[in-house]
């Protein structure tokens, strides 16, 4: 798998959490803390995937839910959650953005020789929102494109459930930050 | 060599210099002989001149030496003011403004080649040839000239410029080694200067060494007479024989009656205003606290930094409001740009230039204003046979004016043209899949088409407008910037484009109600009162949403319905009456929690496109409220309405 364009988001520190069972992972270098029992403020009208604000520090952050993009199921109620603040670009534009998790494993760092593209056939996630798949501790570890996802859901809604009337498939190439 | 804030300075005053002579020119070019601004035009030239040597920027101080003549022989009286004068000042600003971000440039040339040209014409001695003889000068510069970065040898080059023949240095005053201090000027200098110099371009020399300088000036062929500190004067007499001045220090005598006004960089501002917004979001905090406490002495002390906060704020919000004014010179320079490039005379006014607005608000409408103001210029206003066939006067009118409106400052371009064409209006539409082909738009909602993506209806793409790209922009804009943007028009009569912005971007009173259990700010300055929702209408149901407050209907909406809450309302509701575009308009709310500052959060681009907000603030308990955005808000509610009578 030597020809994989892995992002460098992958290869360093990465730091790990749990969602829906399956275990994700995140470049540790944009980790700028992980909250918890942290007050949600709806968004009306926001879509799924960033329905709430939250206070970080003083600053107004969006939550997003990476199960909207990861199709996976979105429990009604939930109270042990955890929120990780991540650092990204979005637009252009420095932005801080918290992620739900349902809990946070460690900072570590993924064997090289274990990454690999995510498989065609076999898996429920849209391949171009997964960077690459990986092992730890024994498990699968998911490392999704945050860029692609992002990019596919500014400006309040996401492409993916607008109508379709644009049709134009966001670039799923991953990105090297 | 100067350090970077020295040069950043200078540049802020050149800039500033560089606006104040546009100004003062395109007034002088409507009232040619008004003293004041003559003299006006002339002290900005010199000062940009004299600074711009003194900060070792020969390019401009050469090349402004010929205007600052130009404008010496208006002053005198031997150079008359007419359009080419200006037309040729107004350029020669262009290229200093220009000089002032590229060094060296060698493109004034033509400029001044014109300049020589004019004046040759109108028939100006370029100086007034005094009898022969010699000025005698002796001076020394204020001690602390060098302690201040000043430097003696640009003014003995500036002395050398003039004619001054063998300039010799003043030792009589250096002290004894021991107490000798180099960054103490001891030195003085006396020298010849030719008899043709005025007095003034000697003393022009000195401007910026005013305070502390003893000069002694001995007129070709007069007595030298010393000059005593105490009763020097700043007025400069024209009489040829005036020797004697010891100046006292005075900048050039316009400033003396404007305010003491202070150059801040407009970061520091942002800044400040970022730390107020802490500091309020801190004092709502401390509040909470101290009364949750019952403490009476912390509930005294949080009283009182509430009211320390609240004065910051105003302060600090004041200091960043700035008048429409303040851009307005740019409009008119480019009206009489555009004047000159259509060949159609236009009378521009500017009303309201009084009116305040946060300057990341002023700053960035300057685009946009600009591109309508040159399209109603462009297409507005008719080319002057067509205006005369029509029994109109020659000038076409513009107007840019300015007002407040509730929370809201209210800026429209007003033009006295022949108005928009529908009937194009809908074919571009139309031709761009805008609209369905066979379809109409009623009143101004077809006009509003104009803003979209790609579209223009100029027959002609100009040199000036008409490509099809601008409006759209100008919409985006002025979106970014929380505002709304609207045609109306008269065929025939003309068209007015009117933007509609938020007062400020950064700290509000607001008022903050409940929802369904959740909170949201409405900014007070729209709310006109609160009301009791009466208990038949509580819940929605088919009958119309309308109170009657004191005899007038008031529509309502219900905050419910609009931001999608669960469950139902409880039986005491209250409405929040504000003011809008549509008139007065009610919201339905569940409780009224009180007012407080608001600082103004700007949401993520993720949640950008959400026009019912303008933003978020952090309330005194760490929560996020979001602020509700009214206009576009009452909006939605109307075309919710509107879609729920046709499903009907």
């Amino acid at each position: 798998m030597s020809e994989l364009d892995i992002p460098a988001d992958v290869t360093g520190d990465v730091v790990t959490f749990r969602l829906d069972g399956e275990v994700l992972a995140v470049a540790a270098g944009r980790l700028r803390e992980v909250l918890e029992k942290v007050r949600v403020t709806r968004v009306p009208g926001a879509p799924d995937f960033a329905a709430g604000v939250i206070n970080v520090r003083g600053s107004v952050v969006p939550l997003a839910d990476l199960r909207v993009p990861l199709r996976m199921p979105r429990p009604a109620e939930q109270d042990d959650v955890r929120i990780l603040v991540l650092e990204l670009t979005l637009a252009e534009q420095a932005t801080t953005v918290g992620i739900l998790a349902d809990a946070v494993h460690e900072v570590t760092r993924l064997d090289p020789g274990t990454l690999e593209e995510i498989p065609p056939v076999g898996t429920r996630w849209p391949p171009r929102y997964v960077a690459a798949v990986g092992r730890w501790q024994g498990e699968f570890v998911t490392v999704p494109d945050l860029n692609a996802i992002f990019a596919d859901f500014l400006g309040g809604q996401g492409r993916t459930h607008s109508n379709g009337a644009t049709g134009a498939e966001p670039n799923a190439e991953p990105e090297t930050v | 060599m100067m350090d970077e804030e020295t040069l950043a300075t200078f540049l802020a005053e050149a800039e500033g210099l560089v606006e104040s002579l546009e100004a003062q020119l395109l007034a002088l070019r409507d009232r040619p002989t008004d003293r004041a601004l003559i003299d006006g035009v002339f002290r900005d030239l010199h000062t940009l001149k004299g600074s711009g040597a003194m900060f070792g920027r020969e390019d401009i101080a050469g090349f402004l030496h010929q205007f600052e003549s130009a404008f010496e022989g208006v002053r005198d009286g031997t150079v008359a003011v007419d359009d080419e004068l200006i037309a040729i000042s107004l350029a020669a600003r262009d290229h200093v403004a220009h000089l002032l971000g590229n060094p060296g440039d060698g493109g004034g040339q033509p400029l001044l080649e014109r300049l020589t040209l004019h004046l040759g014409q109108s028939g100006a001695p370029q100086a007034v040839e005094t009898a022969g003889g010699h000025w005698q000068l002796r001076f020394f510069l204020p001690p602390d000239t060098l302690s201040l970065g000043g430097r003696p040898e640009i003014v003995l080059e500036e002395l050398r410029a003039l004619g001054a023949a063998d300039p010799r240095p003043i030792l009589g005053e250096l002290p004894v080694l021991e107490d000798l201090d180099p960054l103490e000027l001891c030195l003085g200098w006396e020298m010849e200067l030719p008899g043709k110099v005025t007095e003034d371009e000697i003393h022009a020399v000195f401007m910026f060494h005013e305070e502390g300088l003893r000069l002694e000036l001995m007129p070709p062929g007069g007595d030298r007479r010393k000059g005593d500190r105490r009763q020097g004067s700043t007025t400069r007499r024209r009489a040829p024989a005036t020797a004697t001045v010891e100046k006292t220090a005075a900048p050039p005598a316009t400033s003396a009656q404007a305010p003491a006004l202070m150059r801040v960089p407009a970061e520091r501002l942002d800044d400040m205003m970022d730390r107020v917004g802490e500091l309020v979001i801190a004092e709502a905090r401390l509040i909470e606290i101290a009364n949750r406490s019952g403490d009476a002495n912390l509930m005294l002390v949080a009283e009182d930094i509430r009211r320390l906060a609240t004065a910051m704020r105003d302060t600090t919000m004041s200091i960043r409001m700035t008048p429409i004014g303040t851009i307005a010179g740019r409009f008119r320079r480019l009206v009489h740009d555009l004047s000159a490039k259509l060949g159609r005379a236009i009378e521009f006014s500017v009303e309201g230039e009084e009116t305040e607005l946060d300057k990341t608000v002023v700053e960035r409408l300057t685009e946009p204003l600009m591109h309508i103001i040159r399209n109603s210029a462009d297409h507005g206003l008719e080319a002057a046979e067509e205006r005369l066939e029509q029994g109109k006067r020659e000038a076409g009118k513009l107007v840019l004016s300015a007002r407040y409106s509730g929370a809201e400052v209210l800026i429209s371009v007003t033009d006295g043209g022949r108005g928009m064409n529908r009937d194009a209006i809908r074919a571009r539409a139309i031709e761009r899949g805008l609209i369905a082909e066979g379809t109409d738009l009623a009143g101004d909602a077809l006009l509003n088409l104009i803003f979209e993506p790609g579209f223009s209806t100029a027959s002609q793409v100009t040199e000036l407008s008409g490509r099809g790209v601008g409006m759209d922009v100008v919409r985006r804009t002025v979106e970014g910037l929380r505002g709304s943007i609207q045609v109306a028009s008269e065929p025939g009569h003309g068209s007015s484009v009117t933007l509609r912005l938020p007062l400020t971007l950064a700290i509000i009173d607001g008022l903050l109600i409940e929802t369904a259990g959740e909170r949201y700010v409405i900014p007070l300055a729209a709310v006109d009162e609160i009301v009791e929702l009466p208990a038949a209408q509580a819940r929605p149901g088919g009958g119309n949403a309308f109170l009657d407050i004191r005899d007038s209907l008031v529509p309502y909406l219900r905050l419910r319905g609009l931001l999608n809450c669960q469950g139902s309302p409880g039986p005491f509701q209250k409405v929040v009456v504000v003011t809008s575009s549509e008139g007065r308009v009610g919201l339905v709310v569940d409780r009224i929690i009180g007012s407080n500052q608001t600082v103004i959060k700007q949401l993520s681009p993720l949640h950008a496109e959400l026009k019912t907000f303008s933003g978020a603030t952090i309330l005194g308990d760490g929560a996020v409220a979001l602020i509700l955005d009214v206009p576009h808000l009452i909006q939605r509610g109307r075309c919710e309405a509107d879609a729920g009578r046709e499903a009907a």
